[in-house]
């Protein structure tokens, strides 16, 4: 499962399937099957073979397989039993599922609010850099590439409640008192936030970052010529142009946010109290942290219910903004 | 194609900066005093802001890995350390056996990186130059891989790899369990097939006419003009692979085996602050390293690395 999952993909994803067109060359007509054998026919099987044999086992497979187990019962010792929509009904029944799903809406509003504006600020104000723009990027890029796990277990560290913890040591310098950032219920969801939104924030500025570059000079000219200052250029051109890639980001953050999982597992392994556990982390413990053998029917269920309500939210949010992103 | 086409697109290519070149600022807003002095400040702020918040943790990090415990707990946010301790390092090394999961993580990424390449250039190949009337279904189906979170697949993908079609055997604490999944990257495939579609197709009819025949076009002719983009899939296989978390934790249970992103959260438990933080610091030097050496690459606003989410 090492694939660049489909959040971190899904920009470039929606432009190629956009430019993918599948063109059969037009030198291949239909010949019939001893011209097949006699042409490339069997030399394409063979190169072929590698994505067949990967894609059948690792994901067309088991998308057929989540899908017919989340009927059933599957402990991998009795063969899998029917049980028609029992695991859905368990899912449904745990209420630890609605504290997963406020803490995953939650997430989801924290990050958008942390994560949303910053990097479009800073992208706008970093398209104007004349010089050194490299070292810019590079410095909002570099929290991007240094592997999650350290950062969250560093950040963990930084987070420590104690007086002389790292983050109350800078707010104790302007004289806030010391917080408990992760060891309290209100305060742990936020703090999980502000770390994602660090470690993520440099994807997204190059992105906007590349988006600002192709804004035509003409429209900030024609602005000028009709006496716009800056910050109206700013509202009324660079905002309007970068609607496409705002639109795209924000439901990509949105399902990106649905999904989280690494943060709070090595932060707070979903506590205080339960204030962090999020949808994922709930899928993990009914397949993975269970003492009695993983209820792998059960998350399955969930991980399916979860898809489906991104695939709807996703399907009605650019019904609605259709008129919105094409100029 | 207009001027004005021939500009834009220049732009797009990243030409160097023109006079025509412009951002929000026109030449005459750079002109005027007070909207330079206040770009000017605020370019300062951000690189100052930047600068702490990008680049502070990571110094940080390799300031503490060289510092012994006491000093960073005692004084967390000294710019220098009283001592330096680089026994720090070789501890994490040796008999904190950081060495071991450090060749694990080399060997899971150059895995990862070998089943990568080898299934999207082969299918790239396939379904981008020779073009079979299949293929649109393939593609298809490829694509529509893209719009089922993976999360969907975890258990599935897990169950599989606890008991394979065909084998007898479990792949649960073999490299085989990440390595052979990491193929089923539609996101690479589809890349590399874009790249594919952009190569000239006469040189490949040039050579068909010449008699090469399947097998010679694709090593002799496609494979080394698709050097650029075998390139931007190895850097960001590797990088895949080393930040991997989820999916090593569940099908390595075997500390001996397992990646340096899986074995970090557990060691934290039994050893000292400053041998951990040095085995924290060591983890993230490749990937640093990597992106120094291939900047542009990440930053060149194919922006694929990028983590959308946060």
């Amino acid at each position: 499962m090492t694939q660049i999952s489909p959040t971190t993909a899904a920009p470039q994803s929606a432009e190629m399937i956009e430019t993918l067109e599948y063109a059969v060359d037009p030198l291949r007509r239909r010949r019939g099957l001893r011209g097949w054998l006699r042409g490339d026919g069997p030399h394409m099987l063979v190169f072929l073979i590698p994505l067949l044999f990967s894609f059948i086992l690792f994901s067309w497979r088991p998308i057929v397989d989540a899908a017919i187990m989340a009927f059933q019962r599957t402990n991998l010792i009795d063969p899998a039993e029917w049980v028609g929509l029992d695991n859905f009904v368990t899912v449904l029944q745990d209420p630890l599922l609605g504290t997963a799903v406020v803490n995953t809406l939650w997430f989801a509003v924290l990050a958008l609010l942390m994560g949303y504006p910053i990097p479009l600020v800073v992208a706008v104000l970093m398209s104007e850099v004349r010089r050194w723009r490299g070292v810019f990027s590079a410095l909002a890029y570099l929290p991007v590439v240094v592997p999650p796990v350290v950062a969250a277990l560093l950040w963990k560290f930084f987070y420590d409640a104690s007086s002389s913890g790292v983050f109350n040591t800078i707010i104790g310098a302007v004289g806030i008192p010391p917080q408990p950032w992760l060891q309290d219920q209100a305060t742990a969801m936020p703090s999980i936030v502000l770390f994602a939104t660090w470690s993520a924030a440099g994807g997204t500025i190059i992105i906007y970052l590349a988006a600002l570059v192709g804004v035509a000079p003409e429209l900030y000219d024609a602005a000028e010529v009709d006496g716009a200052g800056v910050w109206r250029k700013v509202w009324h051109v660079t905002v309007p142009q970068l609607r496409g890639v705002l639109l795209v980001m924000f439901i990509l953050q949105i399902i990106g946010t649905a999904q989280v999982f690494l943060e709070p597992f090595l932060l707070t392994g979903g506590g205080p109290a339960n204030s962090t556990m999020t949808i994922l982390m709930l899928i993990y413990k009914y397949a993975f942290q269970n003492s009695l053998g993983g209820d792998y029917g059960a998350a399955t269920a969930l991980s399916i219910m979860l898809a489906i309500v991104l695939a709807i939210f996703s399907a009605i949010y650019f019904r609605l903004t259709k008129g919105w992103s094409s100029s | 194609m207009s001027a004005v086409d021939e500009k834009v697109v220049a732009r797009r290519r990243g030409a160097p900066a023109k006079d025509a070149d412009r951002g929000i600022l026109s030449t005459a807003d750079w002109r005027r005093r007070r909207v330079r002095a206040t770009t000017r400040v605020t370019h300062l702020i951000l690189l100052a802001s930047l600068i702490v918040v990008g680049l502070g943790p990571v110094l940080w990090l390799a300031k503490s890995a060289v510092t012994p415990t006491q000093d960073t707990l005692r004084q967390p946010l000294a710019l220098w350390p009283n001592g330096m301790d680089w026994e720090n390092l070789v501890t994490a090394w040796t008999r904190v056996e950081i060495d071991k999961y450090f060749f694990n993580t080399v060997i899971i990424a150059l895995g990862v990186w070998f089943v990568q390449v080898l299934v999207a250039t082969t299918a790239g190949y396939v379904l981008s130059v020779l073009r079979p009337r299949y293929g649109r279904i393939i593609v298809a189906l490829v694509l529509a891989t893209l719009f089922v979170p993976s999360i969907v697949l975890l258990v599935p993908l897990y169950l599989t790899i606890v008991d394979p079609p065909l084998l007898q055997h479990s792949l649960i604490n073999t490299f085989w369990a990440v390595w052979l999944p990491a193929g089923a990257s539609a996101f690479t495939v589809l890349l590399v097939m874009r790249f594919f579609d952009s190569l000239p197709r006469e040189v490949f009819e040039a050579a068909r006419i010449d008699g090469a025949g399947p097998y010679r076009l694709f090593w002799s002719v496609v494979l080394p003009m698709s050097k650029p983009i075998v390139g931007v899939v190895s850097v960001f296989a590797v990088i895949g692979a080393w930040k991997d978390f989820l999916w090593p934790m569940l099908v390595l249970k075997d500390p001996n085996l397992q990646p340096l992103s899986v074995r970090l959260p557990q060691l934290q438990q039994f050893i000292e602050l400053d041998v951990f933080l040095a085995a924290l610091a060591i983890a993230t030097v490749i990937p640093i390293a990597l992106f120094l050496v291939f900047q542009r690459m990440f930053l060149s606003g194919a922006g694929l690395g990028g983590a959308v989410k946060g």
